[in-house]
Parts: structure tokens; sequence; C-alpha cells
């Protein structure tokens, strides 16, 4: 955010905060021990608040559950803005000097009042009162989120209006004061970080911004591509279209992860050519033209990850890959000197110090100080600098350097998957703890707690439509069918049901699943999907 | 979004590196170890202050990421003045005290633990206790075979890890593990009284029927090898365990963004065992379950 594409605080400062709100975010299964820290802070005074539409077993620690309508974000960000606002509670000398356009977020939230936030996000007017005030009178005070902001057709407005809420109340850039997105893979952060976003070049630097993409291409020797490139969503409408006939996958599995799985697979299965590279052969692998086995990056490679808190870490072989796998970067620089570019040999710290050259908030990372210092955060300029422990301090300086931070005047946007009386329950969709994603690396280990895909139901809905723990139903959306058992799982409120896609093969959850995405970010609305669920016998 | 100045352009370095506030500084304890003096912070124990003169004190139930709960007695040290030994985990360091750490009334004491302990529970699998029993000239079979034992069957039923409460020394290690100082499930407690006393889940319930979340965090802790990881335990019953012929890999969790350093025990080309380092700052020794048992799919390919 404000530029840089990461979380703002370290996992130190959760244990020393005062005020925690944890907004779409299951951290106690998803990302446990990350949630150990979160408990420290609790254990020292620290109040939780869960901002969830499940009363998740993370919200079981909170002092207050917010249990809001799937996709109502917004509004209730809203809504706490304009209760801080009534209140006096914002913190006006960090708006007065570190932000720009406050006028107009003041009058954009004014309508939005208890009473019609309570009517949009479902949440008690005195339970938003008291998270607001909450929140805003904390000495130090921080958000945390992951995909349940994420994972909607504005996702970039939610994490927006989180930001909107920080810079009200000035919890940013301030030790124990941040806003922190947990991110769900060891590299999805490095990925953004090296440039695997369609607009950016390693180290957030813009594509189009011509000067620094001059200083790419004056150390690569090749003209870079002066306009952004797609995002996932955007490839998939580039296939409908027949612009996009060649695919090359690296350690993705879009044909069991992807919203609408009856669309993935003719797009993918449509292509002229499929390469995938992957640790396993995939489903998305089964339909390629060519896979290319490769090392498992954590243990039978040598490279570099990034975590949520910017800490960039050494990933080691421990153990050699299986015969005829190899390492992603051989493959990598093999396919180049097969197009006519020798790179060199493909050795990664060599790889890794070029990023130093070009990416000046990696500069001070050499692979010795990674080593010596058990990682560093970004940004860290140079081979002196500590690696900064939150980011934005700037924000507090006065005056205040570089670009002021702006609010962001947001619109309360439902899911597009409208509830109606065909399709009149909400499908949410989420991780569990012992699970990882589709499942094909977590499918092998023995779980005790493993108990395969379920449609979770609250016990009222199981109650009306007369059905029993363990009963199969047909789950129908405006997309697909398909056919799971029930568990009758109390954390859900009536008219929210939930599932995982962790058992893609026994009850493949994204058929249901809506490709409607966020135009700015790409990512589909996982989280909100308009579903009935019937009987079997009776349907 | 991208036409907005302040996406566009990276973000300006900050004028000053941002830190934590400073601690309070603390004031200073005097004390004598040994008849040396020592300082240390107020607040340190009588560990902290007989490591700083560099005295090696064993201990069992002791871990710098959790709270001592002075269960062993192995780690106690003699305090001039004082009527009984004091457990150098926990007992506070004060001004002027003088501190024996290996004087005769603490050697036996130590000793007598020892005995206890090996009379009576099975430590085949504790590393370092044969050193420490040598140490302290401990002869557990001096209290002669008839000796009461905890021996019992381990406990298998599950499929990830096993407890072997005949090797339990009662530590409370994995009880603090895994409630409030680390993973705050609370699936085991301490049931019985004396002799009797035991590592138990609530109303002894297998552990599928109990609130373990199989996070092992407990078996990182157990000083003994009561707990024990399956793949370990089943090597070690076919006489294939060999340390020997072990690496320790250092490397990084692929579960989720947390970064979670993770040491890969390889042996003949396979991970036998996952642990984290218990000085590493993110996990301080902790794993969930897809970190500490879910790396058997590297080996389902190929």
């Amino acid at each position: 955010m404000f530029g840089a594409g990461g979380g703002t605080s370290s996992y130190q400062e959760i244990e020393e905060t005062d005020c925690v709100l944890l907004w779409g975010s299951n951290a106690r299964e998803t990302h446990p021990i990350f949630f150990h820290h979160l408990l420290q802070g609790v254990r020292r005074g620290a109040r939780l608040f869960a901002i969830d539409p499940r009363r998740s077993s993370s919200a079981r620690w909170a002092e207050i559950w917010a249990g809001l309508d799937v996709g109502s974000d917004v509004a209730l960000s809203n809504t706490m803005a304009r209760e801080i606002l009534a209140a006096g509670l914002e913190h006006r000398e960090f708006v007065e000097h570190a932000t720009s356009g406050f006028e107009e977020y003041r009058a954009h939230v004014e309508s939005w009042t208890l009473e019609r936030g309570e009517r949009e996000t479902g949440v008690p007017a005195a339970v938003i009162r008291e998270i607001a005030h909450a929140f805003a009178r904390a000495e130090r005070a921080m958000i945390c989120w992951t995909l349940g902001i994420t994972e909607h057709h504005n996702a970039v407005d939610n994490v927006l209006a989180l930001i909107n809420l920080a810079l009200l109340t000035g919890h940013v850039g301030r030790y124990g004061s941040g806003l922190n997105p947990l991110r769900g893979q060891n590299n999805v952060q490095g990925g953004g970080d090296m440039g695997a976003l369609p607009d950016r070049l390693p180290g957030f630097q813009h594509v189009e911004n011509a000067p620094l993409r001059e200083k790419f291409e004056r150390a690569w020797g090749v003209a870079v591509p002066p306009r952004k490139g797609w995002h996932l969503t955007e490839m998939f409408e580039a296939m409908e279209r027949g612009e996009l006939r060649a695919l090359y996958v690296i350690g993705e599995n879009p044909m069991r992860s992807e919203a609408d799985q009856h669309r993935t697979r003719r797009l993918l299965e449509g292509l002229d050519c499929l390469v995938v590279q992957d640790i396993f052969l995939t489903a998305t692998a089964e339909v390629a033209d060519v896979v290319l086995p490769a090392a498992a990056g954590w243990c039978e490679s040598e490279g570099t990850v990034t975590s949520s808190e910017r800490r960039v870490q050494r990933v080691r072989r421990a153990l050699p890959p299986p015969p005829g796998a190899r390492d992603d970067l051989e493959i990598l620089f093999d396919l180049a000197r097969r197009l006519g570019r020798d790179w060199g040999e493909a050795d990664p710290e060599r790889v890794w110090n070029e990023v130093r050259t070009l990416s000046p908030v990696h500069a001070g990372m050499s692979y010795a100080r990674l080593e010596a210092e058990g990682g560093l955060r970004w940004p860290c300029y140079d081979e002196q600098h500590p690696g900064e422990l939150f980011l934005h301090s700037r924000f507090w300086e006065r005056p205040v350097v570089g670009p002021r931070a702006p609010f962001q005047c947001l619109e309360h946007s439902p899911p597009v998957d409208r509830l109606d009386e065909e399709f009149p329950l909400r499908l949410t969709t989420g991780r569990r703890l012992e699970e990882y994603n589709t499942g094909v690396q977590t499918g092998v280990y023995r779980s005790p707690v493993r108990r395969g895909e379920t449609l979770d139901l609250s016990p009222e809905d199981a109650l009306r439509l007369g059905v029993a723990e363990g009963e199969r139903v047909r789950i129908r959306s405006r997309r697909g069918e398909v056919v799971a058992p029930v568990h009758v799982d109390e954390s859900l409120r009536p008219g929210l049901t939930f599932m995982t896609f962790h058992f893609p093969e026994q009850v493949a959850t994204n058929v249901l699943t809506i490709d409607a995405h966020d135009p700015k970010s790409g990512t589909a609305e996982f989280k909100a999907t308009a579903i009935r669920v019937d009987r079997l016998e009776a349907s | 979004m991208t036409t907005d100045p302040i996406w566009f352009t990276p973000p300006p370095r900050s004028p000053r590196v941002p830190e934590a506030p400073p601690e309070r500084p603390r004031e200073r304890v005097a004390l004598t170890v040994d008849g040396e003096p020592v300082e240390v912070a107020k607040g340190a124990t009588l560990l902290d202050a007989c490591r700083a003169a560099g005295r090696e004190i064993p201990t069992l139930c002791y871990l710098e990421t959790l709270t001592p709960v002075n269960a062993c007695r192995i780690c106690v040290v003699e305090v001039e003045g004082a009527r009984v030994l004091a457990p150098a985990c926990s007992r506070r360091a004060e001004p002027g005290m003088v501190v024996a750490s290996e004087s005769e009334r603490v050697r036996t004491a130590r000793k007598v633990v020892l005995e206890l302990l090996a009379s009576a529970v099975d430590l085949s699998t504790a590393p370092g206790l044969a050193e420490l029993m040598a140490r302290y000239g401990a002869r557990p079979e001096r209290f002669g075979a008839a000796a009461a034992t905890v021996a019992q069957p381990a406990k298998v039923d599950n499929e990830l890890y096993l407890r072997d409460y005949g090797k339990c020394v009662l530590c409370y290690k994995c009880v603090e593990a895994c409630g409030t100082d680390a993973q705050n499930t609370f699936a085991i407690a301490v049931a019985g009284r004396g002799f009797d006393a035991g590592i138990s889940t609530e109303h002894d319930v297998p552990l599928p029927d109990s609130a373990c979340v199989y996070c092992g965090n407990c078996i990182a802790v157990c000083p003994t090898g009561a707990l024990m990881a399956k793949p370990e335990h089943d090597l070690r019953a076919a006489g294939r365990w060999d340390e020997s012929r072990q690496t320790r890999t250092d490397t990084i969790c692929a579960f989720c963004g947390v970064g979670c350093a993770i040491t890969l025990h390889v042996q003949d080309d396979r991970i036998v065992k996952a642990t984290s380092p218990f000085e590493n700052p993110t996990t301080r020794g902790n794993l969930c379950v897809k970190g500490r048992f879910g790396f058997e799919f590297v080996h389902g390919r190929g």
C-alpha cells in the first residue's frame, strides 16, 4: 500500500499492540504461527475484534465477533469511519499532515450512520460503534486481513476501505500500528516483490514509469514492453477472445483453483500450446502439451522467499529432487538458451545479486547477511541498513516526506451473485487448518482431523432443509452443481454456508463459484456464491 | 489505481530507520556465583546469572520459550542463608545473593533426582540424560529391581505421533506448549496426583476425540522422546533410525505466508523429521500440523 505492496508491521509488533481488527481472516487455522503472536498480544491485554461472516475458530478468541454479511466490508468501514468522525475520535494531526482528500471522504461517509450500517452489514449498530471507538481510541492498533477481504469482485476497494480507517485514526507508520495482509503461500509476497505482477518490475517499480523501465532495459539489454500486461482473470478473458493462444503455467493448478471450472477447462483445452511446470502431474498438467517436472522449491532447491512481515529468508536444498525433476531456475535458463539467449550459469545467488542491483529496497540483502541475520525485512537499502521493522514512518515526519496518503471514497457494492428465491443461500469458501489449497500437497499425509469435503450448514438451515449430518445433498449455483455431505456447523449464521476447495477430486467446489472479479486486481469472488441446496431424493 | 502517483513510484525512503520504542533501562542486580561477581538485569533468574558466570546448569523442564514450572528440580542451586535449594530456572536474582551452583548439597540433590527419575522412567530415548547421570554419579539401580515404575504401553491412536508415557518425566513442557505459552489449544493437562500423576487428554480420551490439532509442538519440547512423531518411531522400531547419517537443513515452510523456519532432518534422501529452531523469532520452535507432518508429499512423486 502507498506504493509498496506489503504488510506494514512486523510480527513482534502484534504482541505489543493494544487493539487488533482481524478482518476476513481465520488466521487461527490458515496462519497458525502468526496467530501465536496474536494470542501473545491478547494475553498482554490487546483487544481483539473479529470481523468475519463466520464465527470462526479465530473469532472465538475475540472480545467481540462482528458477523457481517458476506461482501459488506466497505459498508462496515464507511460506517465505522462515520462513527469515528461523529464522535470526534479521528487523529486530526495525522489526517492534516499526512493525508489528502479528507474533506471529500468526510462528506462521502456522512450518510453512513450506524443505523444504515446495521441495515447494510447485518452487524448491530452498538457493535459497530464499540469496535469503531475501540480502534480509534487505542494507542496502537492494527488491521490484519486475508482473502475474506480480497476474494471479492471489489477486492481493491475492500483493501482501500481498511486503509481509510488506518489513515483516519493514524494507525499506520508507527510501532504497533499497521495494516497487514497475511499471505497465503510462502512466497506470494516475494513473487509480487519480484515483479510477478502484470504492471510491476522487481521492487514495485512500475513498468509504465519510463525512467524505471529504462533502468531494467539497460541492465538486461532488451526492450521491456512499456505497457502493463494481463492479470490472471484478464488472461482467461484473452483466451476467450482468442488473443491468448499459448500459456506457460509454473506451480499453479488453475484447472482446480479457478472459479467457474467448466469454463476454465474449455479455455485451457482450447489453447494452441499449454506448458505446465510443476512438482506434480496436476489436473492442469494432465491437459498440457508439455510438462516440465520441477524440484520442490522449499526443500529441493536454493533461493529466497518473502514472508508476510516482508522478511526475505533463504530456502535451501535438503534433498535431491526425484529423477527427471529439475530446479525451476535451471529449466528457465535452459529454455532461454533454446530461445537463443545465454544467461550463463543458473545460480540463485547470482540472480539474487542482480535483483539487488535493480531493486533499491533489496539492495542491502546479501546472501551472507540473509544467512547471518536469519533473513531481513525490506526495504533494506544498503549493507548497513537493518531493514525496516515497520513501513511508512515517513508519514510521521513533519513535513511529511513524499506524497501524502489519499483517502478513497468507496461505494458499497454487494456480491455480484445475487441471492433470490431460486438461489437463497450464500456460499463462502476458505481453507481448513490441516489442508492446503487444492490438496495436491496435503492430501498425502495422514491427518487425523481430515474429514473430506462437506457443505457446512448452520443448524437452522439444516433443520429447515430437513437434512442430517453426513447426508449427501445436491448443491447448485447458476453455473453448476455438485453433491457433497452435510456438516452442521454452529459457527455459521442462518443463510450462510461454507465449503473448501481442498478435495477437488471428491467435490469440485469451483464448479459452483463465480468468475466475477475485481477489475483492478483480477481476483475472483470466491467468497460469495449464491446456491441452493436440495435433498437428493427430493430433487 | 496505476495512474495514481502514490502507486506509480515506489515510496521515498524513510529519513529515519523505524525502530521499536526504546526499552526502559533495567536496573542491574549484582550477586556472586561460586564466589565470582556477576551482574544481571533486574528480573533475570539465577539460571541467567549462572550462565552469565559461565556455569552449565542442567535443566529438564526448563525451556527459554516456556514459563518455568519448577517440576523437575534438576536445576537447583544453593543460595546462602536459604533453608532449601532454589530452582535456578525460576528464582529471580536478588542483590547480594551468594549462589553455589555445584556444591555438594546441589550435586546430591541432582543425583537423587536423576536416580528417582531413572529408576521409574524409561530414559532410553532421552538425549543427554546418560551423560548427566554419569556427571552426577547417579545409580538408579540402588533402589533395587522392585522399584516402582511408570511402565505402560505406548498410546498409538493416530497416524502422526504417539505417546509413550513410560518415558514421561512429568516435566509439564508439553502441557505448557499446548497451553498458554504457544498453541493455546489445551488438549492435555496433568491428571492424578503423586505417583499416579500423568499427562492426559480430557477424560483420557484418545487424541482423535480430544481437542488436539496435531501441531506437534508438544513433541518439539519433550525432553525424553515420550512424545514422538510416527516416522521417527517406526524407523527406531525397525532399527533404522541413525542420526549419524542424517543431515539437518534449515529452510522455510511452504504451506502459508507466515515464513516459518523449518529444519528438515533427512536420512537416505528422505525427510524423516521436521522441527523448527527455538531461537527463531517467527516460530520459537513451533509449527502447525502442515509444517510438522505435511512433508510426505515430497516423496510421493517421480
